[in-house]
Protein backbone atom coordinates (compact mmCIF):
# COMPACT_ATOMS: atom_id res chain seq x y z
CA UNK A 1 0.00 0.00 0.00
CA UNK A 2 0.89 3.56 -0.72
CA UNK A 3 1.95 6.07 1.33
CA UNK A 4 -1.31 7.91 2.94
CA UNK A 5 -2.69 11.11 2.25
CA UNK A 6 -5.60 12.33 3.77
CA UNK A 7 -7.35 15.32 1.90
CA UNK A 8 -9.88 17.47 3.72
CA UNK A 9 -11.66 19.68 1.36
CA UNK A 10 -15.39 20.07 0.88
CA UNK A 11 -15.17 20.34 -2.99
CA UNK A 12 -16.52 17.37 -4.40
CA UNK A 13 -14.91 17.99 -7.51
CA UNK A 14 -11.76 19.11 -6.70
CA UNK A 15 -11.44 15.81 -3.89
CA UNK A 16 -12.16 14.13 -7.04
CA UNK A 17 -9.30 15.73 -9.12
CA UNK A 18 -7.00 15.39 -6.50
CA UNK A 19 -7.58 11.73 -5.29
CA UNK A 20 -7.11 10.19 -8.94
CA UNK A 21 -4.39 12.37 -9.67
CA UNK A 22 -2.25 11.12 -6.48
CA UNK A 23 -3.95 7.70 -6.54
CA UNK A 24 -2.75 7.13 -10.05
CA UNK A 25 0.75 8.01 -8.44
CA UNK A 26 0.48 5.52 -5.92
CA UNK A 27 -0.49 7.68 -2.98
CA UNK A 28 -3.30 6.39 -0.93
CA UNK A 29 -6.29 8.82 -0.36
CA UNK A 30 -8.59 9.33 1.71
CA UNK A 31 -10.93 12.26 2.30
CA UNK A 32 -12.91 13.92 4.59
CA UNK A 33 -14.95 17.29 3.89
CA UNK A 34 -16.56 18.38 7.70
CA UNK A 35 -14.25 20.65 9.14
CA UNK A 36 -15.95 19.86 12.50
CA UNK A 37 -15.28 16.26 12.33
CA UNK A 38 -11.86 16.63 11.20
CA UNK A 39 -10.05 15.74 14.05
CA UNK A 40 -11.94 12.62 14.58
CA UNK A 41 -11.09 11.40 11.20
CA UNK A 42 -7.62 11.83 12.17
CA UNK A 43 -7.38 9.95 15.50
CA UNK A 44 -9.09 7.02 13.93
CA UNK A 45 -6.63 6.90 11.13
CA UNK A 46 -3.34 8.83 11.86
CA UNK A 47 -2.07 9.58 7.78
CA UNK A 48 1.69 10.07 6.48
CA UNK A 49 0.57 13.45 5.13
CA UNK A 50 -2.57 15.82 5.43
CA UNK A 51 -3.83 18.56 2.54
CA UNK A 52 -5.52 20.47 4.44
CA UNK A 53 -8.47 23.01 2.93
CA UNK A 54 -8.60 26.80 4.67
CA UNK A 55 -12.43 27.70 4.49
CA UNK A 56 -14.06 24.72 5.19
CA UNK A 57 -17.81 24.06 6.70
CA UNK A 58 -18.06 23.00 11.02
CA UNK A 59 -14.33 24.98 11.22
CA UNK A 60 -11.68 26.11 9.49
CA UNK A 61 -8.58 25.02 8.39
CA UNK A 62 -6.13 26.90 10.43
CA UNK A 63 -8.32 25.64 13.73
CA UNK A 64 -7.62 22.22 12.61
CA UNK A 65 -4.03 22.65 12.48
CA UNK A 66 -3.77 24.54 15.05
CA UNK A 67 -4.93 20.71 16.88
CA UNK A 68 -2.85 19.15 14.77
CA UNK A 69 0.08 20.52 15.82
CA UNK A 70 -1.21 20.43 19.40
CA UNK A 71 -1.62 16.49 18.92
CA UNK A 72 1.50 14.75 20.04
CA UNK A 73 1.30 12.10 17.63
CA UNK A 74 0.57 14.45 14.85
CA UNK A 75 2.74 17.38 15.96
CA UNK A 76 5.30 16.76 13.09
CA UNK A 77 2.81 15.72 10.31
CA UNK A 78 3.58 17.32 6.77
CA UNK A 79 0.60 19.93 6.01
CA UNK A 80 -0.19 21.13 2.93
CA UNK A 81 -2.90 23.98 3.29
CA UNK A 82 -4.88 24.67 0.41
CA UNK A 83 -6.21 27.92 0.31
CA UNK A 84 -8.57 30.37 -2.57
CA UNK A 85 -6.83 33.25 -0.65
CA UNK A 86 -4.06 33.70 -1.77
CA UNK A 87 -3.23 36.94 0.50
CA UNK A 88 -0.02 37.64 2.26
CA UNK A 89 -1.73 37.58 5.72
CA UNK A 90 -3.36 34.00 5.16
CA UNK A 91 -0.31 32.71 4.17
CA UNK A 92 1.74 34.20 7.24
CA UNK A 93 -1.05 33.19 9.41
CA UNK A 94 -0.72 29.54 8.49
CA UNK A 95 2.95 29.68 8.27
CA UNK A 96 2.73 30.40 12.01
CA UNK A 97 0.70 27.92 12.85
CA UNK A 98 2.65 25.41 11.65
CA UNK A 99 1.97 24.71 7.79
CA UNK A 100 4.69 22.61 6.19
CA UNK A 101 3.48 24.49 2.70
CA UNK A 102 1.01 26.50 1.16
CA UNK A 103 -0.92 26.09 -2.26
CA UNK A 104 -3.10 28.86 -3.33
CA UNK A 105 -5.56 27.68 -5.72
CA UNK A 106 -6.04 27.49 -8.32
CA UNK A 107 -3.11 25.38 -8.37
CA UNK A 108 -1.87 22.93 -11.41
CA UNK A 109 -2.15 19.42 -11.20
CA UNK A 110 1.98 19.34 -11.10
CA UNK A 111 2.21 21.27 -8.53
CA UNK A 112 0.25 18.94 -6.02
CA UNK A 113 2.11 16.06 -7.11
CA UNK A 114 5.21 17.19 -7.02
CA UNK A 115 5.00 18.42 -3.50
CA UNK A 116 3.45 15.49 -2.00
CA UNK A 117 5.87 13.64 -3.62
CA UNK A 118 8.37 15.86 -2.28
CA UNK A 119 7.25 15.94 1.59
CA UNK A 120 6.44 12.14 1.95
CA UNK A 121 8.31 10.47 -0.97
CA UNK A 122 6.68 7.85 -3.69
CA UNK B 1 1.76 80.17 16.47
CA UNK B 2 1.15 84.05 17.74
CA UNK B 3 -2.53 84.54 18.25
CA UNK B 4 -4.59 87.52 16.64
CA UNK B 5 -7.34 88.95 18.44
CA UNK B 6 -10.89 88.67 17.00
CA UNK B 7 -11.95 91.59 14.69
CA UNK B 8 -13.85 93.74 15.95
CA UNK B 9 -16.86 95.75 14.53
CA UNK B 10 -14.76 98.88 13.03
CA UNK B 11 -11.96 96.92 11.87
CA UNK B 12 -14.76 94.24 10.12
CA UNK B 13 -16.80 97.79 8.79
CA UNK B 14 -13.31 99.10 7.22
CA UNK B 15 -12.97 95.71 5.94
CA UNK B 16 -16.01 95.81 4.05
CA UNK B 17 -16.04 99.45 2.76
CA UNK B 18 -12.25 98.80 1.42
CA UNK B 19 -13.85 95.50 -0.46
CA UNK B 20 -16.67 97.44 -1.93
CA UNK B 21 -14.17 100.01 -2.91
CA UNK B 22 -15.73 103.22 -1.29
CA UNK B 23 -13.75 106.23 0.06
CA UNK B 24 -14.48 106.83 3.37
CA UNK B 25 -16.05 110.07 2.81
CA UNK B 26 -18.69 107.97 0.10
CA UNK B 27 -19.47 105.42 2.85
CA UNK B 28 -19.45 108.35 5.35
CA UNK B 29 -22.01 110.42 3.70
CA UNK B 30 -24.34 107.33 2.70
CA UNK B 31 -24.72 107.09 6.77
CA UNK B 32 -25.07 110.72 7.38
CA UNK B 33 -21.53 110.96 9.59
CA UNK B 34 -18.42 113.03 8.99
CA UNK B 35 -15.60 111.24 7.36
CA UNK B 36 -13.40 111.72 10.42
CA UNK B 37 -16.61 110.59 12.66
CA UNK B 38 -16.26 107.36 10.71
CA UNK B 39 -12.88 107.18 10.36
CA UNK B 40 -13.04 106.60 14.29
CA UNK B 41 -15.59 103.91 14.25
CA UNK B 42 -13.40 102.05 11.43
CA UNK B 43 -10.56 102.55 14.32
CA UNK B 44 -12.54 100.96 16.72
CA UNK B 45 -12.28 104.08 18.78
CA UNK B 46 -15.66 104.96 18.79
CA UNK B 47 -18.83 102.36 19.63
CA UNK B 48 -21.31 101.64 17.04
CA UNK B 49 -24.92 100.10 17.56
CA UNK B 50 -28.44 100.73 16.91
CA UNK B 51 -29.85 102.72 14.36
CA UNK B 52 -26.08 104.20 12.74
CA UNK B 53 -24.93 100.23 12.57
CA UNK B 54 -28.12 99.88 10.62
CA UNK B 55 -27.61 102.47 8.01
CA UNK B 56 -23.79 101.79 7.90
CA UNK B 57 -25.01 97.36 7.40
CA UNK B 58 -27.63 99.00 4.31
CA UNK B 59 -24.45 100.71 2.78
CA UNK B 60 -22.41 98.17 3.09
CA UNK B 61 -24.72 95.39 1.91
CA UNK B 62 -24.67 93.41 4.38
CA UNK B 63 -26.07 92.66 8.15
CA UNK B 64 -25.86 94.49 11.02
CA UNK B 65 -25.20 90.70 12.72
CA UNK B 66 -22.12 90.07 10.38
CA UNK B 67 -20.57 93.10 11.34
CA UNK B 68 -20.81 92.95 15.09
CA UNK B 69 -20.45 89.21 15.36
CA UNK B 70 -18.46 88.38 12.49
CA UNK B 71 -19.36 85.09 10.40
CA UNK B 72 -22.05 82.47 11.07
CA UNK B 73 -20.80 80.62 14.38
CA UNK B 74 -21.38 77.43 12.28
CA UNK B 75 -18.90 78.28 9.34
CA UNK B 76 -16.69 79.16 11.70
CA UNK B 77 -16.96 75.65 13.84
CA UNK B 78 -16.54 73.88 10.69
CA UNK B 79 -13.45 75.98 9.20
CA UNK B 80 -11.87 75.36 12.87
CA UNK B 81 -13.26 71.73 12.00
CA UNK B 82 -11.30 71.66 8.57
CA UNK B 83 -8.03 73.30 10.41
CA UNK B 84 -8.06 70.35 12.82
CA UNK B 85 -7.18 67.49 10.22
CA UNK B 86 -4.55 69.67 8.79
CA UNK B 87 -1.22 70.10 10.06
CA UNK B 88 -1.56 72.71 12.40
CA UNK B 89 1.46 75.04 11.90
CA UNK B 90 0.32 75.78 8.51
CA UNK B 91 -3.48 77.08 9.28
CA UNK B 92 -3.66 80.33 10.97
CA UNK B 93 -6.80 79.37 13.19
CA UNK B 94 -6.96 82.10 15.47
CA UNK B 95 -7.70 84.55 12.25
CA UNK B 96 -10.74 82.38 10.88
CA UNK B 97 -13.33 84.99 12.37
CA UNK B 98 -11.25 87.58 9.79
CA UNK B 99 -11.07 85.04 6.91
CA UNK B 100 -14.64 84.14 7.64
CA UNK B 101 -15.77 87.81 7.89
CA UNK B 102 -13.60 89.44 4.64
CA UNK B 103 -14.37 86.53 2.73
CA UNK B 104 -17.75 84.64 3.38
CA UNK B 105 -18.29 83.01 -0.03
CA UNK B 106 -14.25 81.27 0.60
CA UNK B 107 -14.96 80.49 4.44
CA UNK B 108 -18.03 78.75 3.07
CA UNK B 109 -17.10 76.89 0.35
CA UNK B 110 -13.61 75.46 2.80
CA UNK B 111 -16.67 74.69 5.21
CA UNK B 112 -18.68 72.95 2.31
CA UNK B 113 -15.50 71.26 0.97
CA UNK B 114 -14.40 69.78 4.46
CA UNK B 115 -17.77 68.51 5.36
CA UNK B 116 -17.80 66.62 1.20
CA UNK B 117 -14.47 65.34 2.14
CA UNK B 118 -15.28 64.69 5.67
CA UNK B 119 -18.61 62.65 3.60
CA UNK B 120 -16.59 61.26 0.92
CA UNK B 121 -13.53 59.53 3.16
CA UNK B 122 -16.01 58.13 5.25
CA UNK B 123 -18.08 56.48 1.87
CA UNK B 124 -14.28 55.53 0.99
CA UNK B 125 -13.56 53.59 4.27
CA UNK B 126 -16.97 51.96 4.26
CA UNK B 127 -16.28 50.61 0.84
CA UNK B 128 -13.23 49.39 1.65
CA UNK B 129 -14.59 47.89 4.30
CA UNK B 130 -16.95 46.38 2.44
CA UNK B 131 -14.39 45.09 0.25
CA UNK B 132 -12.37 43.74 2.66
CA UNK B 133 -14.37 42.56 5.51
CA UNK B 134 -18.22 41.47 3.31
CA UNK B 135 -18.73 37.56 4.15
CA UNK B 136 -20.93 37.85 1.03
CA UNK B 137 -18.07 38.87 -1.14
CA UNK B 138 -15.77 36.73 0.02
CA UNK B 139 -18.35 33.71 -0.29
CA UNK B 140 -18.63 34.51 -3.61
CA UNK B 141 -14.75 34.67 -4.54
CA UNK B 142 -14.32 31.39 -2.95
CA UNK B 143 -17.17 29.83 -5.09
CA UNK B 144 -15.76 31.25 -8.04
CA UNK B 145 -11.66 30.17 -7.75
CA UNK B 146 -12.72 26.93 -5.88
CA UNK B 147 -14.74 26.32 -9.75
CA UNK B 148 -11.82 27.75 -11.36
CA UNK B 149 -9.28 25.41 -9.53
CA UNK B 150 -11.97 22.09 -10.12
CA UNK B 151 -11.89 22.87 -13.89
CA UNK B 152 -8.48 23.43 -14.17
CA UNK B 153 -7.44 19.93 -12.26
CA UNK B 154 -10.17 17.95 -13.99
CA UNK B 155 -9.69 19.44 -17.39
CA UNK B 156 -5.57 18.73 -16.90
CA UNK B 157 -6.60 15.48 -16.38
CA UNK B 158 -8.84 14.93 -19.18
CA UNK B 159 -6.27 16.45 -21.52
CA UNK B 160 -3.36 14.41 -20.27
CA UNK B 161 -1.28 11.79 -22.43
CA UNK B 162 -2.11 9.17 -19.79
CA UNK B 163 -4.92 6.93 -20.44
CA UNK B 164 -8.02 7.01 -18.59
CA UNK B 165 -10.66 4.47 -18.41
CA UNK B 166 -14.12 5.56 -20.52
CA UNK B 167 -16.08 5.56 -16.65
CA UNK B 168 -13.55 8.00 -15.16
CA UNK B 169 -13.10 9.84 -18.20
CA UNK B 170 -17.66 10.36 -18.50
CA UNK B 171 -16.99 11.28 -15.04
CA UNK B 172 -14.83 13.81 -15.75
CA UNK B 173 -16.88 15.84 -18.24
CA UNK B 174 -19.80 15.57 -16.03
CA UNK B 175 -18.05 17.12 -13.14
CA UNK B 176 -16.88 19.80 -15.38
CA UNK B 177 -20.17 20.53 -16.82
CA UNK B 178 -21.07 21.04 -13.04
CA UNK B 179 -18.44 23.30 -12.34
CA UNK B 180 -19.18 25.40 -15.20
CA UNK B 181 -23.13 25.89 -14.28
CA UNK B 182 -21.27 26.75 -10.75
CA UNK B 183 -19.20 28.99 -12.00
CA UNK B 184 -21.91 31.07 -14.05
CA UNK B 185 -23.81 31.62 -10.64
CA UNK B 186 -21.24 32.67 -8.71
CA UNK B 187 -20.42 34.86 -11.19
CA UNK B 188 -23.65 36.31 -11.48
CA UNK B 189 -23.53 36.26 -7.85
CA UNK B 190 -20.15 38.84 -8.07
CA UNK B 191 -22.17 41.06 -10.66
CA UNK B 192 -24.99 41.65 -8.17
CA UNK B 193 -22.24 42.55 -5.60
CA UNK B 194 -21.19 44.82 -7.45
CA UNK B 195 -24.04 46.58 -8.48
CA UNK B 196 -24.92 50.47 -8.15
CA UNK B 197 -25.28 51.50 -4.42
CA UNK B 198 -28.96 51.53 -3.30
CA UNK B 199 -30.85 55.25 -3.40
CA UNK B 200 -29.80 56.76 -0.04
CA UNK B 201 -26.74 54.93 0.05
CA UNK B 202 -25.11 57.46 -2.97
CA UNK B 203 -22.38 60.07 -2.44
CA UNK B 204 -23.19 63.88 -2.44
CA UNK B 205 -23.80 64.26 -6.00
CA UNK B 206 -21.91 67.99 -7.81
CA UNK B 207 -24.84 70.59 -8.63
CA UNK B 208 -24.76 69.54 -11.87
CA UNK B 209 -24.96 65.99 -11.22
CA UNK B 210 -27.93 67.18 -8.91
CA UNK B 211 -29.76 69.12 -11.29
CA UNK B 212 -29.33 66.06 -13.94
CA UNK B 213 -31.12 63.72 -11.56
CA UNK B 214 -33.57 66.12 -11.46
CA UNK B 215 -34.63 66.48 -15.11
CA UNK B 216 -34.12 62.66 -14.77
CA UNK B 217 -36.80 62.45 -12.46
CA UNK B 218 -39.28 64.70 -15.43
CA UNK B 219 -38.09 62.39 -18.09
CA UNK B 220 -36.05 65.84 -18.97
CA UNK B 221 -39.40 67.33 -20.06
CA UNK B 222 -41.03 70.27 -18.16
CA UNK B 223 -44.56 71.72 -18.41
CA UNK B 224 -43.57 75.21 -16.93
CA UNK B 225 -41.00 75.61 -19.66
CA UNK B 226 -43.80 74.75 -22.17
CA UNK B 227 -45.49 77.76 -21.45
CA UNK B 228 -42.89 80.39 -21.05
CA UNK B 229 -42.55 79.81 -17.32
CA UNK B 230 -38.69 78.95 -17.12
CA UNK B 231 -37.60 75.52 -15.53
CA UNK B 232 -40.73 75.87 -12.86
CA UNK B 233 -40.54 74.39 -9.08
CA UNK B 234 -38.04 71.44 -9.51
CA UNK B 235 -39.28 67.75 -8.57
CA UNK B 236 -37.07 67.58 -5.47
CA UNK B 237 -35.35 70.33 -3.36
CA UNK B 238 -31.88 71.31 -4.59
CA UNK B 239 -29.43 72.68 -2.87
CA UNK B 240 -28.69 76.68 -3.73
CA UNK B 241 -26.15 75.83 -6.71
CA UNK B 242 -28.06 73.36 -8.23
CA UNK B 243 -31.23 75.51 -8.27
CA UNK B 244 -29.22 78.21 -9.80
CA UNK B 245 -28.29 75.67 -12.81
CA UNK B 246 -31.61 74.35 -13.02
CA UNK B 247 -33.36 78.08 -13.48
CA UNK B 248 -30.98 78.47 -16.24
CA UNK B 249 -31.78 75.67 -17.98
CA UNK B 250 -34.87 76.44 -17.52
CA UNK B 251 -34.77 79.68 -19.12
CA UNK B 252 -33.09 77.64 -22.04
CA UNK B 253 -36.00 75.29 -22.04
CA UNK B 254 -38.39 78.29 -22.23
CA UNK B 255 -37.13 80.20 -25.41
CA UNK B 256 -36.16 76.55 -27.30
CA UNK B 257 -40.28 75.98 -26.28
CA UNK B 258 -41.22 79.16 -27.36
CA UNK B 259 -38.79 79.08 -31.08
CA UNK B 260 -39.70 75.26 -31.64
CA UNK B 261 -43.44 75.17 -30.11
CA UNK B 262 -44.07 70.71 -29.57
CA UNK B 263 -47.00 70.56 -32.46
CA UNK B 264 -44.07 71.82 -34.98
CA UNK B 265 -41.79 69.72 -33.64
CA UNK B 266 -44.06 66.44 -33.60
CA UNK B 267 -45.79 67.89 -37.07
CA UNK B 268 -41.61 67.67 -38.65
CA UNK B 269 -41.10 64.35 -37.14
CA UNK B 270 -44.28 62.69 -38.59
CA UNK B 271 -42.70 64.15 -41.85
CA UNK B 272 -38.88 63.31 -41.36
CA UNK B 273 -38.65 60.71 -38.92
CA UNK B 274 -35.74 61.07 -36.19
CA UNK B 275 -33.18 62.77 -38.77
CA UNK B 276 -32.62 65.65 -36.86
CA UNK B 277 -30.78 67.82 -39.54
CA UNK B 278 -33.67 67.44 -41.50
CA UNK B 279 -36.03 68.36 -39.02
CA UNK B 280 -34.15 71.65 -37.89
CA UNK B 281 -33.84 72.16 -41.64
CA UNK B 282 -37.73 71.75 -41.87
CA UNK B 283 -38.41 73.96 -39.03
CA UNK B 284 -35.54 76.28 -40.24
CA UNK B 285 -34.13 76.33 -36.26
CA UNK B 286 -30.84 76.06 -35.17
CA UNK B 287 -29.10 72.67 -34.80
CA UNK B 288 -27.95 72.60 -31.28
CA UNK B 289 -31.86 74.09 -30.44
CA UNK B 290 -33.25 71.35 -32.23
CA UNK B 291 -30.98 68.75 -30.07
CA UNK B 292 -32.04 70.09 -26.88
CA UNK B 293 -35.97 70.36 -27.97
CA UNK B 294 -35.75 66.67 -29.00
CA UNK B 295 -34.26 65.73 -25.81
CA UNK B 296 -36.69 66.94 -23.95
CA UNK B 297 -39.82 65.55 -25.36
CA UNK B 298 -42.48 63.77 -23.46
CA UNK B 299 -42.41 60.23 -23.96
CA UNK B 300 -45.10 59.19 -26.92
CA UNK B 301 -45.08 55.66 -28.58
CA UNK B 302 -42.60 54.65 -31.29
CA UNK B 303 -40.26 57.55 -29.71
CA UNK B 304 -36.38 56.28 -29.30
CA UNK B 305 -34.74 57.31 -26.06
CA UNK B 306 -32.58 60.25 -26.92
CA UNK B 307 -29.17 61.32 -24.78
CA UNK B 308 -27.96 64.66 -24.67
CA UNK B 309 -24.70 66.31 -24.33
CA UNK B 310 -23.35 69.96 -23.99
CA UNK B 311 -19.84 70.25 -23.64
CA UNK B 312 -17.45 73.59 -23.44
CA UNK B 313 -14.76 73.96 -25.51
CA UNK B 314 -12.81 71.69 -22.74
CA UNK B 315 -14.86 68.98 -23.63
CA UNK B 316 -16.17 68.90 -20.00
CA UNK B 317 -20.22 67.80 -20.31
CA UNK B 318 -21.59 70.90 -19.01
CA UNK B 319 -25.34 69.53 -19.24
CA UNK B 320 -25.24 65.29 -19.77
CA UNK B 321 -28.43 63.30 -19.88
CA UNK B 322 -27.74 59.81 -20.28
CA UNK B 323 -30.36 56.66 -21.43
CA UNK B 324 -30.05 53.13 -21.55
CA UNK B 325 -26.84 52.19 -24.10
CA UNK B 326 -25.95 55.94 -23.67
CA UNK B 327 -23.21 56.62 -20.94
CA UNK B 328 -21.14 59.26 -21.00
CA UNK B 329 -18.77 59.37 -17.87
CA UNK B 330 -17.63 62.93 -16.93
CA UNK B 331 -14.26 63.48 -17.31
CA UNK B 332 -13.31 59.92 -18.61
CA UNK B 333 -15.43 59.72 -21.76
CA UNK B 334 -14.07 57.90 -24.82
CA UNK B 335 -12.77 60.95 -26.98
CA UNK B 336 -13.74 59.24 -30.35
CA UNK B 337 -17.22 60.47 -29.02
CA UNK B 338 -19.03 62.45 -32.57
CA UNK B 339 -19.12 65.50 -29.75
CA UNK B 340 -15.07 65.50 -29.30
CA UNK B 341 -15.08 65.37 -33.19
CA UNK B 342 -17.41 67.95 -33.74
CA UNK B 343 -15.02 70.34 -31.34
CA UNK B 344 -12.50 70.13 -34.02
CA UNK B 345 -14.67 71.14 -36.60
CA UNK B 346 -16.26 74.24 -35.96
CA UNK B 347 -20.01 74.76 -37.62
CA UNK B 348 -19.99 71.50 -39.29
CA UNK B 349 -22.94 69.23 -38.28
CA UNK B 350 -21.65 65.57 -37.93
CA UNK B 351 -23.92 62.56 -38.23
CA UNK B 352 -22.05 59.58 -36.98
CA UNK B 353 -22.77 55.67 -36.34
CA UNK B 354 -21.01 55.05 -33.15
CA UNK B 355 -20.56 50.86 -31.65
CA UNK B 356 -20.55 51.34 -28.15
CA UNK B 357 -19.13 48.23 -25.84
CA UNK B 358 -21.56 45.82 -23.93
CA UNK B 359 -23.63 42.96 -23.76
CA UNK B 360 -24.95 43.52 -26.99
CA UNK B 361 -23.00 45.72 -28.45
CA UNK B 362 -25.27 49.06 -28.69
CA UNK B 363 -25.77 51.15 -32.24
CA UNK B 364 -26.20 54.68 -31.97
CA UNK B 365 -26.49 57.19 -34.49
CA UNK B 366 -24.87 60.76 -33.19
CA UNK B 367 -25.97 64.36 -34.40
CA UNK B 368 -22.87 66.45 -33.28
CA UNK B 369 -21.67 70.33 -34.01
CA UNK B 370 -19.61 72.81 -31.82
CA UNK B 371 -20.90 76.09 -32.53
CA UNK B 372 -19.63 79.91 -31.00
CA UNK B 373 -21.93 81.16 -27.97
CA UNK B 374 -22.73 84.12 -27.67
CA UNK B 375 -22.35 87.55 -29.02
CA UNK B 376 -18.60 87.64 -30.71
CA UNK B 377 -16.23 89.89 -28.87
CA UNK B 378 -12.65 91.69 -29.73
CA UNK B 379 -11.25 91.32 -27.12
CA UNK B 380 -12.43 87.65 -25.45
CA UNK B 381 -11.32 84.32 -27.19
CA UNK B 382 -14.73 83.25 -29.05
CA UNK B 383 -16.67 80.41 -26.53
CA UNK B 384 -17.94 77.19 -28.02
CA UNK B 385 -20.36 74.93 -27.18
CA UNK B 386 -20.56 71.44 -28.49
CA UNK B 387 -24.09 69.73 -28.54
CA UNK B 388 -24.38 65.94 -29.19
CA UNK B 389 -27.61 64.02 -29.53
CA UNK B 390 -27.28 60.00 -29.26
CA UNK B 391 -30.18 57.51 -30.21
CA UNK B 392 -30.06 54.16 -31.10
CA UNK B 393 -29.70 53.72 -34.58
CA UNK B 394 -33.17 52.62 -36.30
CA UNK B 395 -31.70 51.40 -40.13
CA UNK B 396 -28.09 50.18 -39.45
CA UNK B 397 -28.33 48.51 -42.91
CA UNK B 398 -28.85 52.27 -44.23
CA UNK B 399 -25.45 53.39 -42.59
CA UNK B 400 -22.68 54.32 -45.65
CA UNK B 401 -19.91 54.01 -43.54
CA UNK B 402 -18.84 51.43 -41.17
CA UNK B 403 -19.52 52.83 -37.72
CA UNK B 404 -17.17 54.16 -35.09
CA UNK B 405 -16.24 51.47 -32.58
CA UNK B 406 -15.79 53.50 -29.32
CA UNK B 407 -15.93 52.52 -25.25
CA UNK B 408 -17.21 54.08 -22.55
CA UNK B 409 -13.84 55.13 -20.52
CA UNK B 410 -10.34 53.83 -21.32
CA UNK B 411 -10.33 52.16 -17.81
CA UNK B 412 -13.01 49.90 -18.45
CA UNK B 413 -13.16 49.43 -22.50
CA UNK B 414 -12.24 45.88 -23.96
CA UNK B 415 -11.04 47.68 -27.15
CA UNK B 416 -8.17 46.23 -28.37
CA UNK B 417 -5.35 48.27 -30.79
CA UNK B 418 -7.21 51.96 -30.00
CA UNK B 419 -5.46 54.61 -31.15
CA UNK B 420 -6.71 56.97 -28.70
CA UNK B 421 -6.43 54.92 -25.56
CA UNK B 422 -5.33 56.70 -22.37
CA UNK B 423 -4.31 54.04 -19.98
CA UNK B 424 -4.52 50.47 -19.75
CA UNK B 425 -7.96 48.93 -18.98
CA UNK B 426 -8.54 47.03 -15.99
CA UNK B 427 -10.14 44.16 -18.69
CA UNK B 428 -6.54 43.77 -20.13
CA UNK B 429 -7.19 45.70 -23.64
CA UNK B 430 -2.86 46.65 -24.11
CA UNK B 431 -1.20 49.19 -22.96
CA UNK B 432 -2.08 53.16 -24.06
CA UNK B 433 -0.40 53.08 -27.32
CA UNK B 434 -0.53 56.48 -28.12
CA UNK B 435 1.22 58.05 -24.39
Amino acid sequence: MGKRVLLIEDEPNIIEAISFILSRDGFTVHTHEDGATAMDKLSSQTPDMIILDVMLPGRSGYDILRDVRAMPETAELPVMMLTARGQTKDRELAERLGATLFLTKPFSNTEVRDHVRALIGT
Amino acid sequence: MASTPPLRTGSRIRARRLDLGLRQADLAEKAGISPSYLNLIEHDKRRIAGRLLTEIAAALETSPSLLTDGAERAVLDAMRQAASTAEASAVEVARADELAARYPGWAGLIAEQAARIAALEARAQVLADRITYDPDLATALHGVISAVTAIRSTAAILTSDEKIDAEWQQRFHRNIHDDAIKLAAESDALVNYFEPPEAGDTVPLSPLEEVEAALGQTGWHLEAGEVGQGAGAPPRKLRKPAQQIFDAWGAVYARDAEALPLRDVDAAIAKHGYDVWAIADALGADLAQVMRRLASLPDAPGRPPMGLVICDAGGFPTMLKEVPGFAFPRGTACPLWPVFTALGQMGRPLVTDVLVPGQPETRLKCWAIAQPVGAARVDRPPLIQATMLAMPDADPDAGQTAPVPLGVSCRICPRRGCAARREPSALGAGPAEQL
